[in-house]
């Protein structure tokens, strides 16, 4: 540090002297750059990539609009290759050679754990539109996805009481995500009177496809006197050979439902779907969802793709909700700058896709309807239960030791994202 | 004896051009960077300076993949795996830096842990709080598992084909591992967020510039003792072992001890770019024990040329920067040339790019008379201007 | 030769047929219902308006409402009530929002043919977003199977009767129960008549009478069926008797034995499926890295190839689902061996001898050829239809099981391995592989046009792959990643059992994948792939060259 200041005197002393001292050139763009951060080659491309074509799809609208403030939308699309480092790195490169002021982007958890240190060194701005662990509230980041609360705890519920479900497995892929929701699930559902010996866990690797074993094992497990019901957070890949060994074994969803997390109607697009009707998925939106705006959203997104067949998911809700609130929030604070529409996000409420209103939150994340839907043989969801109201997302679970106590609160006099509410102090459980 | 090697190493030609080049970017970079204002023309920013010490990791790690592969005859599909070790050790160092500034402030464990319940910290996370254990277990661990696992293939004679895929199942078995949860080392999110390194923060210019120094400080070091070591008694041996490994054996040599040495101080090295590789992406994940990674090094080294040492080093240069640049312009094209690079590299130039210069060497020098000096141009184009 | 081959297609073919026609005795299929509609005269009209009105209960969203209705619709004496319940089923029974009724419909050219629900007669067509489907819920799915399972017991076809009354079983509901009984005193096929009285006797359990509680779990414990599991299970926690806990629990007790040994078997089973995975995807690979050294990073992409001709077939044949396999096998061979000698005259002509060397070159390669299909394709994984044939289990009794496709694949594996070995020693072709691999300059100077069989014989492995694929896209993904998740997998086994072995290939597919399944009840699936592979490392250890080694060209290097 004493090495850099020490260059910087120099470097003042030499840039003085010579007197080229360069005036920003900058201000005077006429565009404001957005950034499209998703995954378009390896494993992750296969989901990011829709993301990416909303991302388009919805700067092509907002520009046949006038654009923002008069400036027209310009999208910088890098590619970071569903390889990790290479999200930060891309993120550097986003914001500081191509200078945009808003970043779209990221699916997997790690990506965004990679992207995170960036944007905020960076003070950049970053919408991730995924369904998420929870655990984590930056003054940078907005989460549009779901949050813990927000999905896996109403299935349970639904379960639990529509239901009448008394043993659980909680089957995941062996990544943060499915390990988070089920540790809050297992305490959830021991809160709620399941003993222990009625929950099941297991973890599979990424990608597995041999299902045989662990099927036929919850096949067993579900012979035991007592509705039983799966909960999965598996991901992606794994889930085709999973839902045909299902259907293989004659596991039946009225015998024993499957309510996925991960799964929606694009994962569903890869499958034969007839042997799965009846299993279920909770999310915050579902394609097959009656209303005016859905309807245009669809037609829009099959004219942009000029693909009739193209499929609706919740994580391009979560972009669309994204994308329109900082689009108000920019003509709110009148600015790009970070700070300022950071500040104007919380409270903005724009059209959900559902037929309601979606809120930012000072927590930046957001209040949503949360809807279960059962698997059509058509691909799509039939929406079977959804709750009353929207359901505000919660940073940091009430059922995890390490974070019942947090909360987290962008807005004056907290300004914090890890704020103690037993100390009353910002920066976790240990902070003095 | 050595000694005298060691010194001839450092001070022949190519070491001297190979140094030359190295320093001479690194301190343009650095100068650029320090220098002058972030709005000025000529800064060179953060990003471009932690590209470059990326680039310059994995021409370390090309160099250390050369030396088994060019010099010895090893095809290592496992290489990544030490690297990735060298990451996690250098990964658990900064985790533990981070202190009560992570999101729970829990001093005692990573986030990770404490979300995952767990109560106390594994004992093999002991002692990782301390740079010189770190250190010494960034040198110890891919060391040591080169050396038991070198130990046991070339005991028994595992050569060729076999030893490469058994190098694949090696890291492809770590990976698996490092992707559970249950193992502690962050499951498939890795070892992320890391505040500072040495008391100096990762965020600022300096530490950033100070990094890119110490990688190519390595390099050059890596560099000047890969030379040492083929230079010597001990390389030509290796040289003979690669060519013929039955007559070597046959005039007397214990061929499995020289290959063991030449594995474990590549793994070692490999595990030094790990480590330097680290700090400066921000992030260290099971995916860097991915087979396909460690393939791809192996096309690093045969796009520049191996058995050359230097053309490692421009051939990770050029095929990451030509990564960069590709996946910024055109990412859709990438894959496509990436693949026909493959394909090209070792249809055409079976050298490499260093051998296609060296063959055509004298009648370019014929022709445009110039000063031989520069023949390590291309790593030139490592720079983004 | 060919005759051995034919013979051995020919017998899997019966296996195949012979178990589909038993499986189709046996299976409970979740949407075809029994047939019993073929005598509806659309004149004979009971209460035309009431059905319309119970009908258009059905636009409540509430899904107690909905229940209601189909009670009360299922209780009228009208030929309709049946079709109509099948057509709520099938989702034909759509909610027009225009006028807010419920009627027939079926989407044709992105509109709605609507018919009335009774006379079956067109009323028109509404715009698509117009009408919707009515929605149901596992519950109500149940509650409708009920009612046409109470219908289908007095069905004429007692296949039709025996699936009833298994979808009864655990039911205690008791009109459900007195109709079982009703039946039971006329029915007189043995199948039927055992899947009523487990009916019965699991309703027994919760008599008030103890000797017929204890009668019913002395029955019931022969019986594998899970819900007899489940209701002893339920009834132990529930009983205060002891003689009747200690009946329950040695019931449970020979349950669980017989379930255990059954088990045992499935295990074998998995691993056997797992092994001819394995066997599948490193089988074309035995025959280009084993025969000619030729280290084939793409062989996963072709293996991805074949997937994807499964899917073009099934595309271009959209109304021959049930045998566009048939055709796509031929296809994806096809393929997937002009791929693989243009990728073998192009590139890997130019390095034999090196074989480290087209290990990066061919790496390159399968770059490309997943780029390909994610440009062609788009990176969305496809759906590859599964046909009837293939799906549904082979039921042996009702705790085991043996999936139609995995033993299908089973035996396909096998007969692609025979086939190929048969192609191998009893050809010209296969003498001539043979010839080349273990001397190319011998085999030259005898007149062996070596160029042209390593051509044909690296388009052989690869067509194997294409093969391989159509079968593997019976399993799991079809999309750009496909090959790489079986590339290391599948040189593994090759290593395993030997380069240039075709029988240490099959021994090593079938012990890997039986290794597999055996550790993974124990130790999970993530640590039973670790332990096989560190298995593997310390087994090249021991026998550097695999199970079987090879002499020759290819033990020189």
């Amino acid at each position: 540090m004493s090495f850099s200041k020490s260059m910087k005197k120099l470097a003042a002393g030499v840039v003085a002297s010579s007197a080229i001292v360069y005036s920003g050139a900058v201000m005077a763009a006429d565009t404001i750059k957005v950034g499209v951060l998703h995954s378009l080659s390896g494993t992750m491309a296969i989901s990011e990539s829709t993301l990416k074509d909303t991302v388009l799809m919805m700067i092509e609208e907002q520009n046949k609009k006038g654009g923002v403030m008069g400036k027209k939308l310009e999208p910088v699309v890098v590619d970071p290759a569903s390889n990790w480092p290479l999200f930060a790195e891309k993120t550097r490169e986003l914001i500081t050679k191509e200078g945009v002021d808003v970043i779209f982007g990221c699916w997997t958890s790690v990506s965004r754990k990679s992207v995170l240190p960036v944007v905020e060194e960076l003070n950049g701005l970053l919408f991730y539109p995924v369904q998420y662990e929870g655990e984590e509230s930056s003054k940078n980041v907005f989460y549009t996805g779901a949050a813990p609360n927000q999905q896996a705890i109403p299935a349970v519920d639904y379960l639990l009481n529509d239901l009448g479900v008394k043993r659980f497995v909680l089957a995941g892929t062996d990544y943060v995500y499915p390990r988070t929701t089920n540790k809050i699930l297992e305490a959830y559902l021991k809160a709620k009177g399941i003993p222990e010996k009625d929950i099941m866990i297991n973890y599979t690797p990424f990608g597995h496809s041999d299902w045989q074993s662990i099927v036929s094992d919850v096949k067993s497990f579900g012979s035991q006197g007592k509705k039983t019901a799966v909960v999965s957070t598996i991901n992606g890949d794994a889930n085709v050979p999973f839902y045909k060994e299902l259907g293989n074994q004659g596991i039946s969803a009225e015998d024993i439902p499957v309510v996925a997390f991960s799964v929606g109607e694009e994962e569903l697009s890869g499958i034969d779907t007839a042997p799965l009707v009846g299993h279920l998925a909770a999310w915050n939106y579902f394609q097959s969802v009656y209303n005016d705006a859905n309807e245009a959203f669809i037609d829009q997104w099959h004219g942009f793709t000029g693909d009739k067949k193209r499929v609706t998911n919740d994580p391009m809700e979560a972009t669309y909700i994204g994308f329109n609130m900082w689009v108000k929030a920019v003509e709110k604070a009148k600015s790009t700058d970070t700070d300022k529409v950071a500040d104007a996000m919380i409270g903005i409420q724009t059209p959900n896709l559902t037929g309601g209103m979606a809120v930012m939150n000072e927590n930046h994340h957001l209040s949503k309807p949360v809807l279960i839907g059962e698997i059509q043989d058509d691909g799509q969801f039939a929406v079977v239960w959804e709750t009353d109201g929207l359901v505000k997302g919660d940073a940091w679970s009430d059922f995890l030791p390490g974070s019942k106590d947090l909360i987290s609160d962008w807005t004056a006099p907290i300004k914090c994202g890890n704020y103690n509410t037993k100390t009353k102090s910002c920066g976790g459980a240990a902070a003095e | 004896m050595r000694d005298s090697t060691f010194k001839s190493a450092l001070s022949d030609r190519t070491a001297k051009t190979f140094m030359g080049v190295l320093f001479g970017a690194t301190l343009l970079v650095t100068l650029l960077n320090q220098i002058f204002p972030p709005d000025s023309a000529l800064h060179v920013s953060a990003y471009t300076v932690t590209l470059l010490g990326k680039y310059l990791c994995y021409a370390l790690l090309a160099l250390a993949l050369d030396l088994v592969w060019g010099y010895c005859g090893i095809l290592s599909l496992g290489h990544g795996a030490f690297f990735a070790l060298g990451g996690y050790a250098m990964g658990m160092y900064l985790m533990r830096q981070i202190g009560d500034r992570g999101v729970y402030g829990n001093a005692e464990l990573p986030d990770f842990m404490v979300f995952l319940n767990w109560s106390e910290l594994p004992w093999y996370w002991h002692g990782f709080d301390q740079f010189w254990f770190a250190a010494l277990m960034i040198l110890l661990v891919p060391g040591l598992l080169a050396f038991v696992f070198g130990w046991l293939a070339f005991r028994s004679r595992v050569t060729g084909v076999y030893l490469s895929i058994i190098t694949q199942a090696l890291t492809y078995a770590l990976m698996l591992a490092f992707f559970r949860n249950e193992l502690g080392f962050g499951g498939n999110n890795g070892l992320t967020d890391f505040k500072d390194l040495l008391g100096f923060s990762l965020q600022s210019d300096g530490t950033r510039v100070a990094l890119l120094m110490a990688t190519a400080i390595s390099l050059a070091f890596a560099f000047v003792l890969c030379r040492w070591i083929t230079g010597s008694k001990l390389g030509r041996v290796v040289l003979a072992v690669r060519d013929a490994e039955s007559r070597a054996r046959f005039i007397g040599y214990r061929t499995e001890h020289y290959k063991l040495w030449v594995f474990t101080a590549s793994a070692i090295l490999a595990g030094i770019a790990g480590a330097l590789y680290v700090p400066q992406v921000g992030i260290i994940n099971p995916g860097e024990f991915s087979p396909l990674n460690s393939i791809e090094l192996v096309v690093w080294v045969a796009v520049g040329g191996r058995a050359t040492l230097y053309g490692a080093v421009i051939g990770a240069i050029l095929v990451n920067y030509g990564k960069t640049v590709f996946t910024g312009i055109m990412p859709e094209a990438w894959l496509f040339a990436l693949g026909g690079l493959f394909v090209a590299v070792t249809v055409f130039m079976p050298q490499g790019i260093v051998g296609l210069v060296e063959k055509h060497w004298p009648t370019l020098k014929q022709r445009f008379m110039k000063s031989d000096s520069n023949d390590d141009r291309p790593s030139a184009q490592g720079e983004p201007s | 030769m060919g005759d051995t081959f034919s013979r051995i297609l020919a017998a899997c073919l019966l296996i195949m047929l012979t178990s589909l026609s038993w499986a189709e005795e046996l299976l409970p299929e979740e949407t075809a219902p029994p047939q019993t509609t073929e005598e509806t005269p659309a004149e004979e009209i009971a209460a035309p308006l009431s059905i319309q009105d119970i009908l258009n209960q059905l636009t409540e969203r509430s899904f107690d409402m909905k229940e209601a209705a189909i009670r009360q619709l299922a209780e009228q004496d009208s030929p309709r009530v049946i079709p109509l319940l099948n057509a709520l089923m099938e989702r034909e029974l759509v909610h027009n929002r225009e006028n807010d009724t419920i009627s027939l419909g079926h989407k044709a050219d992105g509109e709605w043919q609507l018919l009335d629900p009774v006379s079956e007669q067109p009323i028109g067509t509404v715009n698509s977003r117009a009408a919707r489907p009515v929605v149901i819920n596992n519950r109500l799915r149940t509650v409708i199977n009920n009612q046409l399972a109470l219908f289908a017991l007095n069905s004429d076809n007692s296949d039709a009767r025996a699936e009833a009354a298994e979808q009864l079983i655990g039911n205690d509901d008791p009109d459900m129960l007195s109709a079982l009984r009703l039946r039971r005193e006329s029915e007189d096929n043995a199948r039927v008549i055992e899947q009523i009285d487990t009916a019965l006797n699991i309703a027994a359990l919760s008599s008030d009478d103890l000797t017929t509680r204890l009668n019913a779990i002395d029955t019931l414990s022969r019986n594998l069926h899970p819900e007899v599991k489940n209701s002893l299970n339920d009834r132990l926690r529930n009983t205060e008797v002891d003689a009747e806990k200690v009946a329950l629990e040695k019931a449970l007790a020979r349950i669980d034995a017989r379930i255990e040994n059954f088990q045992t078997a499935d295990t074998i089973f998995f691993g056997l499926s797992l092994g001819s995975v394995l066997l599948l995807a490193a089988i074309g690979l035995a025959i280009t890295f084993g025969v000619m050294g030729v280290i084939n990073m793409a062989h996963g992409e072709l293996i991805m190839l074949g997937a994807y001709t499964t899917y073009v077939v099934q595309q271009l044949l959209p109304n021959s689902n049930e045998w566009s396999l048939l055709i796509a096998l031929p296809a994806a061979f096809l393929v997937s061996a002009v791929v693989g000698i243009f990728i073998e005259r192009f590139v890997i002509r130019f390095l034999y001898g090196r074989p480290l060397e087209t290990l990066l070159a061919t790496f390159g390669v399968s770059l490309i050829l997943q780029q390909a299909v994610r440009v062609i394709f788009s990176p969305l994984n496809r759906t590859v239809i599964t046909p009837d044939w293939m799906s549904g289990a082979l039921q042996i009794n009702p705790v085991f099981s043996l999936t139609y496709n995995r033993l299908y694949i089973i035996f396909f594996a096998l007969a692609v391995f025979l086939g190929l070995l048969t192609l191998l020693k009893k050809t010209r072709l296969g003498l001539q592989v043979r010839a080349v691999s273990q001397n190319r300059t011998t085999a030259r100077a005898l007149g062996i046009r070596s160029e042209r069989v390593n051509a044909l014989t690296f388009g052989l492995g690869s067509g194997i792959a294409g093969i391989a694929g159509v079968a593997l896209a019976q399993l799991t993904n079809v999309g750009p990643n496909l090959g790489q998740s079986y590339i290391i997998d599948s040189f593994m086994v090759v290593v395993f059992g030997g380069v240039g072995n075709l029988w240490g290939t099959l021994t090593a597919a079938f012990g890997l994948g039986i290794a597999n399944k055996l550790l993974e009840p124990m130790a999970g699936a993530v640590l039973a792939k670790i332990l096989v592979l560190i298995f593997i490392i310390l087994f090249i250890q021991r026998k550097p060259r695999g199970l079987f080694p090879q002499r020759g060209r290819a033990a020189e290097e």
